[in-house]
């Protein structure tokens, strides 16, 4: 990352951190916007947060750590994320998991080489009646088969046009709207 | 401007992904390209509950009940009952008529009784108007120009309401103690972190009908006399808050949240806070601590947050659904909502049917009716006809009901006494296909994978007895393990935090309490009668069924099943993965599963 960048992000991150009230309590919103936007919550930047709400890099650190929608490490633009409870089990969920890691060539847990896709469990999704359901990024989908896993996962690719930059890619990672 | 007609379609995240919004557009185009837009409106509505026949549309003043509508019947629904008057048969639920077409005549809704998801699938939840048209923000009015603080504590300990999060603790008291404290801040917090597997009641409310749970928040807010709310709500529910969001606008932009509600000198406003994939965050002092931008983890009680919770000061925190009954108490009183249901629980609850039901969906119904109503008269019995084993209520911290006890009537203490819990309402229906020990150890993987890992019996003793449950279904389990899952879950109890830790055993105690014989069977036999346990099973064809149409050979992932055409096929056993494709698969039940 550029020195220009990086103090972008903490001049970014100061700004954000004054409008959720200049506290400790900011903390939250504030990873999950970086989050969000970036993917990962990197040490850069839990060490700016850190500076800004003067406490230590480590509680920022125990915080990042402990929920599971917050990651250290780069994950997949699209994170695609299963529901593994009673529900969805019963409705064929099981299926569905193979058929995603087979369609990614990935386990749950993983990121695919290109950094296009994230795998991950989820604990219920609040679609129980209509599972098996799964959450790609903020976009909710029911009753998933094997046969729809395949056209969730074309919906997601065709927002990476074959001639798109990185950087074009990094901004356009938002589903269609138009998308079921 | 009037309308004729008003349509009224399902916009909740369930009928929005089974092509909702594609039927509004299309009904939306229909209208106009038929010239009739000007005599009917369109409105978008929250969750009518029946998901199972989604997506719903409902057509006022007839109220015809349309199920299963797909964007291409708009054109039909649009020429024949917008301009002809005449229903469209063949998409009422009830197509011979025999009962009706309204949803009242329906049996799904003939035995609820809607107060919490009162607005639900009636207004549109975007436009505050709607909200307002049907009584809304008229209990904060009350409260604020007519009621003394007493006076609202004493109408909701004699209403008898009790948290609906699940512990049932008497809301009422609960904010008397908040009310009596004396602090420079207190704060009103919503529990919105559903996380239950099974129960989505919450989010349904939050989608369907969002100023019930703010208004009801302020009116905490004016009782207490605290000036700031705030909603934690799960990152799994992205439409609930969406609409919450829009919602939290509409009320400040109509003055009924911000400085001075209605022109009195009372100023009160809601904050949302998003929660980040934590189950423990449900418990309170869990979720206070998350707001504070810490790790959610619990903190022993007393004292209890309605003293001491928020930052330190008092803090009333309630969950959705219990705000979303506040309105209609004040604004009925107490007596009426105290004739609702049992003699410790009154008013009604939400539940979440799911599982081996044939409609699932969301109901509500009085405290006091009976599983067997709730699962036959109203969720239309078991699916494919198949026996009735259990249904777990409560969740991971709840427990199994069995046929025996079907008859019990619902509350708080019933439940109790059968060794589950009203939990959040979540009710999975399992049937003789559902394997037990399976499904408890799902219930523990659950509470292992979410366990804050602060106090060890909850962390130690959740994951050992998750262990013992594995060997167990991989029939690897002793008899005495039975004897070591029961003294850890008393030692769990006792000993955890939170009630995460103290309920997670709930799901093995009651169900070797009523499933005894199936552990035994996996201990002792090796064997799973349900077939789940893949350990203890296989697939195998028989040869004299066997047509040798290849059917499973094409279908097997691992390529294990090997034979020449027309020949009886063979599976490979060591490569088998037991995933089942082709006992599916197979049409002249030539393979064998057990």
């Amino acid at each position: 990352m550029l020195i220009s960048e990086r103090e972008q992000l903490r001049a970014n991150i100061e700004r954000r951190v004054i409008d959720f009230g200049n506290n400790r309590s900011a903390l939250i919103p504030v990873i999950q916007e970086v989050q969000q936007k970036y993917g990962h919550v990197s040490e850069y930047v839990m060490q700016v947060l850190a500076d800004v709400l003067h406490i230590h890099p480590v509680e920022v650190y125990g915080v990042a750590s402990f929920y599971s929608f917050i990651g250290h490490k780069p994950k997949g633009r699209f994170i695609i994320r299963l529901c593994r409870t009673l529900p969805c089990e019963m409705k064929g969920k099981e299926r569905v998991a193979r058929q995603l890691e087979n369609d990614l060539g990935i386990h749950f847990g993983e990121t695919t080489d290109d950094g296009n896709f994230t795998l991950e469990w989820a604990n219920c999704l609040g679609m129980c009646d209509q599972g098996p359901a799964l959450l790609v990024n903020e976009r909710i989908y029911t009753q998933v088969t094997p046969q729809s896993v395949h056209d969730i996962l074309e919906e997601c690719r065709e927002v990476f046009g074959v001639h798109t930059t990185l950087q074009e890619k990094e901004m356009s990672c938002e589903l269609p709207t138009s998308a079921k | 401007m009037a309308f004729k007609n008003y349509i009224l379609v399902c916009a909740g995240t369930a009928c929005e992904s089974s092509k909702g919004i594609a039927l509004y557009e299309a009904l939306e185009k229909e209208l106009k390209a038929q010239g009739v837009d000007a005599e009917a409106q369109l409105v978008k509505t929250g969750c009518f509950g029946f998901c199972e026949q989604g997506p719903i549309v409902k057509i006022l003043p007839d109220e015809s009940f349309y199920v299963k509508v797909s964007p291409e019947d708009a054109s039909k629904i649009v020429s024949e009952h917008i301009i002809k008057g005449r229903q469209v048969k063949e998409l009422l639920y009830d197509q011979d008529q025999s009962s009706g077409t309204s949803a009242d005549s329906i049996d799904f809704y003939q035995k609820q009784q809607r107060i919490v998801l009162r607005n639900c699938g009636v207004i549109n939840p975007e436009y505050i108007d709607e909200y307002i048209a049907r009584e809304g923000y008229a209990a904060l009015e009350k409260v604020i120009f007519d009621m003394t603080s007493d006076e609202v504590i004493k109408e909701l300990t004699d209403a008898g309401l009790r948290g609906r999060g699940g512990a049932g603790f008497p809301t009422g008291v609960k904010w008397g103690f908040t009310k009596n404290a004396q602090s420079d801040q207190k704060f009103i917090v919503c529990n919105a972190d559903e996380g239950d597997p099974g129960a989505y009641m919450d989010r349904s409310t939050c989608e369907g009908d969002p100023h019930s749970v703010l208004e009801a928040m302020t009116i905490a807010g004016h009782t207490v006399g605290a000036d700031q709310g705030f909603i934690y709500i799960r990152a799994e529910y992205p439409l609930a808050i969406e609409r919450l969001e829009n919602a939290i606008a509409q009320a400040r932009e109509y003055g009924l949240l911000g400085d001075n509600i209605l022109g009195s000198d009372f100023s009160f406003d809601i904050e949302l806070r998003l929660g980040a994939g934590a189950f423990v965050c449900g418990e309170e002092t869990a979720l206070l601590a998350s707001i504070e931008g810490k790790r959610g983890m619990p903190i022993p009680r007393p004292p209890f947050p309605a003293v001491k919770g928020l930052w330190g000061k008092p803090t009333v925190i309630n969950n959705v659904e219990t705000w979303a009954n506040i309105p209609m108490i004040i604004l009925k009183g107490s007596a009426w909502y105290s004739s609702i249901g049992t003699e410790t629980s009154k008013g009604t609850k939400v539940f979440a049917l799911t599982g081996k039901i044939n409609n699932s969906g969301l109901i509500e119904v009085p405290m006091g009716t009976t599983l067997r109503e709730i699962i036959y008269d109203i969720g239309g019995g078991i699916r494919s006809g198949k026996k009735f084993k259990a249904a777990q209520t409560g969740g991971p911290s709840g427990g199994v009901i069995t046929e025996e006890y079907l008859d019990t009537p619902i509350d708080y203490e019933s439940l109790q006494s059968i060794g589950s819990m009203m939990g959040s309402g979540g009710m999975i229906v399992m049937d003789e296909d559902d394997c037990i020990v399976d499904v408890t150890k799902f219930y523990l993987e659950f509470t292992v994978d979410e366990s804050c890992g602060k106090c060890a019996p909850c962390r130690i003793g959740g994951r050992t007895n998750y262990n013992i449950l594995d060997k167990i279904s991989r029939g690897q389990g002793k008899v005495e393990d039975l004897d070591t899952l029961k003294d850890l879950a008393q030692a769990m109890r006792k000993a955890s935090l939170c009630g995460l830790g103290q309920t997670a055993p709930n799901p093995i105690m009651s169900t070797i309490n009523f499933f005894e014989d199936e552990y035994m069977e996996h201990i002792n036999e090796g064997k799973c009668r349900a077939g789940k346990c893949k350990d203890l099973m296989s697939y195998t064809i028989i040869e004299d069924k066997c047509i040798g149409c290849t059917a499973c050979a094409r279908v097997c992932p691992v390529n294990c099943i090997s034979g020449e055409v027309k020949a009886p096929h063979v599976i490979d056993q060591d490569q088998c993965i037991k995933c089942g494709q082709c006992f599916t698969k197979c049409k002249f039940d030539a393979i064998l599963k057990g």
